[in-house]
């Protein structure tokens, strides 16, 4: 499986710039002690126009650089938290759906609809507004708009597992139902979970920018949405503190879905290749 | 001794506006921002009804941008030794707009009747008059209880406006049909208001003074959104952006356009004080030097200079410098962390989190709130900025759910009408976002303020305003941040727009375009 995804190029770019990310956001707070929020240089400093300040410095004087090495540790924290959450949300329930079908499924696919009805962005607005904007607030509504297709996904997968025969074996063996779903059926749909959990990451990442740049995020975290929120009103007079932070997102988002494809790639090799054909 | 000061007053505006070079006519495109929910300034008294209204109805006085009074309707004043009596001589041959008579009876109505009933902030000032009659059509005595010293600043337009009698007496005020077409004696009328778009007024042919208005008609254009304001100037759509019309990081870039003349004046009157309110009841606030940490914590002069352009000034206490009876013999709270430091230590805080409450009036006020964050964090002081809307912000600090929260208020020319409010023990109002909202309680200078207000003398009421300002700032009830200037952008061929104490609410009535 790991010779398939080394040998797509396009993963293993991404993969490169994904450790990038994280080795910047792990050593943010040794390549800038004083915090994202420190003013240090007069305002409005150009990019390269000194070398300590590569990426100029935004409205009060604070560093951009520091500031995109601190926002990534938000985008990341974000973006895999959030993702695991819709996923413990998300898995449980499609898989209990699926597997005992009837009633449970009735009900759960209908709970779920309820959710995929309300569009994605907006409810994640009005959860993160009545919560009061906070890094916890905003990963539980992005993880509340999130997992409805995690469910819907493991749901089919489990419905088609469950048919096969090595369930009927674990059946006829004496195991129980809750323990052939855990460990039979489960394990079984496993890579399409971590396919979309790769590109939901990213998903995850985008929301968050766009909840910050609204002026819904965590006004005590620095994140790239924010910066570029706050860079609107002087887009005319200061490009660069949009247009960092935007590059940044780019870069991320890129990245995680070029994994995510690889992965795909890698982990269902008939799709891959009849897509290809 | 009777203080009869009209004579100089006249003399000095005609100094400030050579009579030569005004031209007569033309027309002016004013943005009012947001849109006004009502004209009739006796009812609705909020920033944007006073800038337009400010055109259609007048008050007795006019104040000068070091606020004194000036001729507006009445023509002279006389105020009685005692400080007792106010007796006013109106200007011959005014006419309301629907060419009615205006008399002292309207004086009367308007003060006695209508604003008793409808405007809260004069009506505090009204307490202390005991009658208020017609001698003659033309003269007006206000007698008081007991002396009232800022008593002489309540005649502004938006404070006192004069109502027509004869269309309001024994009406329902607030469903009167005339408000949607209001009636004063200023220098333009009234002509129409396409809701979203704009407000039309036309110059009023009878203006009682020879010559002016100057222009012809001025527009009052609504444009919601304030990145749509500024392109509106630059593209020559209107004419004049009053203060606060856009977000202060395009003001530079506007004010360096060929033709564009900038001025802080022209809110003297109002002076808005901008400061944090530091919850006295509970917290590290409740303790003194904790407040005193925090002012100097601060770099005052780089929030001045960077989040707001360099527009204002670093106050120095609970008086703006344009406020009368301000007084700088204070102690100075320059940025000095390591005096910061120090009170933190000798208070043995112990990093217990504050929370600090920005104003949700948009960038500036958030970036406001993170250079304090900052600064406070640089010398140990653990700060979280909450975040919130205007309604979540009005109910934290009504309910005093706070420890830190920005705020800023006018102070209307004097310390009894604007500042004492804030740190009196009487004024704390659970509910109220306004007045002492910080829960400060200090009786000796409750008894200093309550003094202050009833003395008659300018030099008497001088000294104790000295002495309060010189121990309330001591104890820091509040951290005073700055007096804020809204710059008025306009073009520079526009002359005169801006030359009383409350601008451009009354500006059009001298101002005069130059071909």
């Amino acid at each position: 499986m790991w010779k398939r995804f080394s040998s797509n190029i396009g993963a293993m770019v991404g993969v490169v710039l994904l450790l990038a990310v994280i080795v910047i956001a792990v050593i943010a707070p040794m390549l800038y002690p004083g915090g994202p929020w420190q003013m240090v240089q007069r305002p409005f400093l150009p990019p390269f126009a000194q070398d300590a300040y590569p990426f100029g410095t935004d409205t009060l004087g604070r560093n951009v650089a520091a500031q995109l090495a601190y926002g990534a540790q938000v985008s990341l924290l974000v973006g895999l938290v959030s993702t695991l959450v819709a996923l413990l949300i998300g898995v449980p329930l499609g898989a209990l759906a699926g597997f005992y079908g009837g009633m449970v499924d009735e009900g759960a696919m209908r709970f779920t609809e309820f959710f995929q009805t309300i569009p994605n962005f907006a409810l994640a607005i009005v959860l993160v507004a009545i919560f009061q904007p906070n890094l916890t607030s905003i990963i539980l509504a992005i993880a509340i708009v999130s997992w409805p297709p995690v469910a819907r996904l493991v749901r089919a997968e489990v419905m088609s597992v469950r048919k096969r025969e090595f369930v009927d074996a674990a059946t006829l063996a004496g195991l129980s139902k809750p323990r052939i779903l855990v460990t039979q059926v489960l394990p079984n749909t496993v890579s399409p979970i971590i396919v979309m959990a790769s590109l939901m990451v990213a998903t995850a990442i985008l929301l968050e920018s766009s909840l910050s740049f609204l002026g819904l995020g965590d006004p005590n975290a620095m994140s790239w949405g924010y910066m570029i929120g706050a860079a609107r009103t002087v887009i005319r007079s200061a490009w660069w503190l949009s247009f960092f932070p935007g590059v940044a997102i780019i870069i991320t988002v890129l990245a995680l879905n070029l994994i995510g494809e690889g992965l795909n790639d890698a982990l269902n090799p008939h799709l891959s290749r009849k897509g290809r054909a | 001794m009777n203080f009869l000061k009209t004579t100089t007053f006249l003399v000095a505006a005609a100094l400030a506006s050579p009579l030569a070079a005004q031209q007569e006519g033309g027309r002016l495109d004013i943005v009012v921002q947001p849109e006004p929910p009502g004209l009739m300034l006796g009812l609705v008294q909020n920033g944007p009804t006073q800038l337009v209204a400010g055109d259609i109805y007048e008050g007795l006085l006019r104040y000068d941008t070091d606020l004194n009074p000036m001729p507006g309707l009445a023509e002279s004043w006389e105020i009685s030794d005692d400080g007792l009596t106010y007796t006013f001589k109106l200007q011959e041959g005014v006419k309301w707009h629907d060419g009615e008579d205006f008399t002292a009876d309207d004086v009367v109505f308007s003060a006695d009747t209508f604003l008793r009933e409808t405007h809260a902030r004069l009506r505090a000032s009204l307490a202390y008059v005991d009658t208020i009659t017609a001698v003659d059509p033309l003269t007006v005595e206000f007698k008081l209880k007991e002396p009232f010293g800022p008593f002489i600043s309540v005649f502004e337009a938006a404070t006192m406006p004069m109502i027509p009698k004869h269309i309001y007496e024994g009406t329902d005020y607030a469903t009167n049909e005339a408000n949607a077409t209001p009636i004063g004696t200023g220098p333009f009328k009234f002509n129409e208001w396409e809701k979203g778009s704009f407000i039309h007024l036309v110059k009023n042919e009878d203006y009682y003074v020879d010559g002016l208005p100057y222009l012809d008609e001025v527009y009052y254009r609504v444009i919601p959104d304030a990145a749509s304001r500024a392109v509106a100037f630059e593209t020559g759509e209107v004419d004049v952006l009053p203060g606060g019309s856009v977000e202060n990081w395009d003001i530079p870039r506007l004010a360096e356009m060929e033709g564009v003349c900038t001025t802080g004046k022209g809110w003297e009157f109002f002076a808005p004080h901008a400061w944090m309110w530091l919850n006295n009841r509970e917290g590290p606030t409740s303790n003194e030097k904790f407040r005193q940490a925090i002012m100097y914590a601060m770099d005052r002069e780089f929030m001045k200079d960077v989040v707001w352009n360099g527009f204002g000034n670093v106050a120095t206490g609970p008086v703006s410098s344009k406020t009368n009876f301000y007084s700088d013999d204070v102690t100075i709270y320059d940025h000095n962390p390591d005096k910061a430091k120090e009170l933190l230590e000798e208070m043995g805080y112990d990093g217990e989190p504050v929370r600090l409450l920005p104003l949700p009036y948009g960038e500036t006020w958030q970036r406001w709130a993170e250079a304090v964050r900052q600064n406070l964090t640089e010398v140990g002081i653990n700060v979280e900025i909450d975040s919130t809307d205007v309604a979540g912000w009005n109910e934290k600090t009504a309910n005093w759910d706070y420890d830190m929260a920005f705020t800023y208020l006018y102070q209307y020319g004097d310390p009894a009408l604007g500042v004492s409010r804030n740190y009196t023990a009487d004024r704390i109002e659970k509910g109220s976002p306004w007045n002492n909202v910080e829960g400060y309680e200090n009786p000796s200078l409750d008894e200093k303020w309550a003094k202050a207000a009833t003395l008659v003398k300018p030099e008497e009421r001088q000294a104790a305003y000295d002495e309060i300002q010189k121990e309330i700032v001591d104890d820091v009830p509040v951290a005073w941040m700055m007096e804020l200037e809204f710059p008025t952008i306009y073009r520079c061929n526009v002359k005169d727009l801006v030359t009383t104490a409350i601008g451009v609410n009354d500006g059009p009535r001298n101002a005069w375009i130059e071909e």
